[in-house]
């Protein structure tokens, strides 16, 4: 397609066929729905582009209509009603329908391969997977975004003020196909006001958790709570873990499926002190039942001391945090005097922005996305969430959140590269064969060595399946 | 003229017939089709694979667990549903006391009736949520609190309900859970079919047979039961595609969805976990056409077995 229109005529000519299509589409809903039919292969529908100036790089058209969905979890959908008059700003004449939801792959797997939005925040339970969208080749690549001016300053690109890793989290083989908007810290909570009270400090070392949770129990409460029901959540404490007593190549040959890589002492190591965590009766009485927020109430009411999570839980919580509460974040503690990567802090960018292939207006969709990581609208963010951005500075003015300050701490303190890990985004049956042994490892009903067998085994059989595409990443 | 009554008649049906046909037979014959090709879900391109799909189904190790979990099912919740619809049926009717003329149910029956059919009225996303939180796994759970304080369980190990994957009488403890939830939610309805029906047996037979000295007991096996063989037989059926279902409560109540480590795996959470995680539609959907193909053989060999004269009165 032709970003500039060839002739005046050409482009009402085409406009006015376009036209006379959408109405007929509007006439007789049958139709659409027929072309709806998934699978289906139909012709492509672009809009129009306008000219790629220093203002509007991507070309979005003066007028027409941009389609966005947020997904109005953890994080709301304010921030994203407040990107609507930062993208206003600049393209008054574009409408932006923006819908909220909860159901993210529910209404948009249907018509992704026809009509999909232009641009859609692929977060929550009811996610889209990554590694099947992008197998599909069904994502629009963003480079042009990325070395497009940003929005407030013409003179630095969009690339050069997202913060570490965001641009790597979004690639798949060498191509950026999504962006992550949050920019999370993840690690261990506790309340301030609780310890300075009993006189407890936050563990820096599996030693100390040791020594420690002794006189957390005795004085009623239970040491470690988690989000049992959901698996996933302590993968970020057991990866932590064994990138911090590894180092980093222990993770990327998990993730690149290396023979053994399960089975290397350092991970053992890691995998046998979770074991002996649980073993030892530390985990709150019932955790392996628990919903995140569920256990993260626990937590808030005092029931539990410690609690792995990302930096999103207070903006989670906001409703039931107790006055008096100081929610403070820790790093993940290390493994041994002979972690190879102490100090390594869990972060990186989360909640997926995606623009489809197939997307009517892919320009715009990522023009609002260039909009989102402006200084204003990522600021808001930052003021509204708790939570920050991955666009750079995002939490400078925000004060009155010991959570968000804290988490400011561990990133400062933060030694070496940031703990990463990528085999459950590429591969759906380790994910799921992951997610089931550590539900059971947790329950106290498998021994770490028979966890580090099972897991060889699911990386072993992927390996071994030549239908299962490969990726890999660099040491 | 006949010609254009039919016509007529036609003329009416058009629509109906044709929404049915559009949302329901052809997404049918659009599974079947996807069902012979890789399709990922996401775009619009995929390939024909033939049989491919239903060979890798018969070696499937998942599918195998999701096929013997629906056997459990099958047979389980049919069973204690109709057993205990029945026996309420049978005392809310003509349970009640001899010692006064006449056939009536117990004390309080329309009062019952109400309360049992109580279950039927909320969706099943809402009764699995609200049985979360009564099977909740720390001492705020309703039972494990209430068998705490009484001393029962043990504080420091409160029972684990629904993320229990240890065998109890050979199947995972997750499904005996489930499966009371869903005998709990059933009974009520077909406690009313069943009431329905009874009401309709004259009441002159039951009268006859207690003059004769037949005791409840005797006339519930030699009179009720033979006499509504047909409502039963229906509430087979019934019960029968709700066991192969059972996924709202899977999905909503157990550890990642079909947990603990595969314990509580059904077909449709097989065929979730498929297409919506790994990608591979095609895949899927000849999981669902395999479960369609059982779903119609079960509900054929139960008609054909439960076949029978049938009684005028």
């Amino acid at each position: 397609m032709s970003q500039l229109p060839d002739s005046t005529s050409d482009l009402s000519r085409r406009s006015l066929l376009r036209g006379t299509a959408a109405a007929g589409l509007l006439a007789t809903p049958a139709v659409g729905l027929l072309s709806a039919c998934a699978g289906s292969s139909t012709g492509d529908d672009k809009a129009d582009t306008g000219a790629k100036t220093n203002d509007n790089p991507l070309g979005v058209a003066d007028t027409g209509k941009v389609d966005v969905v947020v997904f109005n979890g953890g994080l709301g959908d304010a921030y994203a009603k407040f990107d609507v008059t930062v993208f206003n700003k600049k393209h008054a004449n574009v409408t932006v329908n923006l819908s909220s939801t909860l159901k993210i792959k529910t209404e948009q797997q249907p018509k992704f391969s026809t009509t999909p939005a232009d641009l859609i925040n692929n977060a929550g339970a009811d996610i889209m997977a990554l590694d099947t969208l992008v197998n599909e080749g069904a994502l629009t690549e963003l480079t042009p975004l990325l070395d497009a001016p940003s929005w407030d300053d013409p003179n630095v690109k969009v690339r050069d003020t997202l913060l570490p890793g965001t641009i790597n989290d979004g690639t798949f083989d060498g191509k950026v196909l999504v962006l992550n908007y949050a920019y999370t810290v993840f690690g261990v909570w506790y309340n301030q006001a609780l310890f300075d009270k009993n006189g407890w400090t936050a563990p820096t070392t599996f030693d100390e958790f040791f020594t420690l949770a002794p006189k957390i129990k005795s004085a009623g409460v239970a040491p470690f709570a988690f989000a049992g029901k959901f698996p996933y959540y302590m993968r970020w404490a057991i990866m932590s873990w064994i990138w911090q007593s590894g180092g980093k190549s222990a993770v990327v040959d998990i993730d690149n499926l290396k023979p053994g890589c399960w089975k290397t002492p350092e991970v053992m190591a890691a995998l046998e002190a979770t074991e002996k965590l649980v073993k030892d009766g530390y985990t709150l009485p019932g955790s392996a039942t628990l919903t995140h927020t569920e256990s993260q109430q626990a937590f808030l009411d005092g029931k539990a001391a410690l609690l792995p999570c990302g930096t999103w839980l207070e903006n989670e919580m906001r409703q039931t945090i107790p006055s008096g509460f100081q929610m403070k974040l820790a790093n993940f503690w290390g493994v041994s005097a002979a972690d190879k990567a102490k100090g390594a802090v869990f972060a990186g960018s989360g909640e997926n922005w995606i623009v489809p292939k197939k997307a009517a207006n892919a320009a715009a969709g990522m023009e609002f996305l260039r909009a989102m990581f402006s200084v204003e609208g990522a600021g808001k963010f930052a003021e509204l969430t708790s939570s920050l951005s991955s666009r750079a500075g995002s939490g400078d003015k925000v004060t009155n959140s010991t959570a968000l300050v804290s988490a400011g701490e561990v990133m400062k303190k933060a030694s070496g590269e940031l703990v990463s890990f990528k085999h459950p985004d590429w591969y759906a049956d380790i994910d799921k064969a992951e997610q089931n042994a550590i539900g059971e490892l947790m329950a106290g009903r498998m021994t770490a060595a028979k966890f580090a067998d099972t897991l060889q085994a699911a990386t072993d059989k992927v390996a071994g399946d030549s239908a299962i595409k490969k990726f890999t990443r660099d040491a | 003229m006949r010609h254009g009554k039919a016509r007529f008649v036609a003329s009416f049906l058009v629509l109906p017939v044709g929404l049915y046909v559009f949302y329901v037979l052809w997404p049918y014959a659009q599974d079947i089709g996807y069902s012979l090709t890789n399709w990922g879900g996401y775009s619009d391109t995929q390939e024909f694979v033939g049989l491919d799909n239903y060979v890798r189904l018969v070696k499937d190790e998942l599918i195998r667990k999701a096929f013997w979990h629906s056997v459990f099912f099958l047979v389980t919740v049919p069973v204690f549903t109709i057993a205990l619809a029945l026996l309420f049926a049978f005392l809310l009717n003509v349970g009640g006391r001899g010692s006064r003329a006449g056939v009536r149910g117990v004390w309080g029956s329309s009062f019952y009736k109400v309360v049992f059919f109580f279950p039927q009225v909320l969706s099943l996303v809402l009764i699995a949520i609200m049985w979360q939180a009564i099977y909740r796994g720390d001492e705020q759970g309703l039972l494990n609190g209430i068998l705490m304080k009484i001393g029962l369980v043990d504080p420091e190990k409160p029972l684990q309900f629904v993320a229990d994957p240890t065998p109890f009488l050979g199947v995972p403890t997750v499904l005996w859970w489930l499966l009371l939830i869903a005998v709990w939610g059933g009974t009520g309805f077909y406690m009313v079919l069943f009431s329905a029906a009874m009401q309709s047996i004259p009441k002159d037979i039951f009268e006859a047979a207690t003059l004769d000295g037949a005791t409840r007991v005797k006339t519930f096996f030699r009179i009720t039961l033979p006499l509504l063989r047909d409502s039963v037989s229906v509430a087979w059926v019934y019960l029968g595609f709700i066991a192969l279902d059972m996924y709202a409560l899977v999905y909503v109540m157990t550890p990642s969805q079909g947990g603990p480590d595969h314990a509580s795996e059904v077909f449709a959470s097989v065929i979730n976990f498929t297409a919506f995680n790994k990608g591979q539609f095609g895949y899927a959907c000849a999981i669902a056409v395999a479960l369609g193909i059982f779903t119609l053989l079960l509900a054929a060999v139960q008609l054909r077995v439960t076949r029978r004269e049938r009684i005028e009165y």
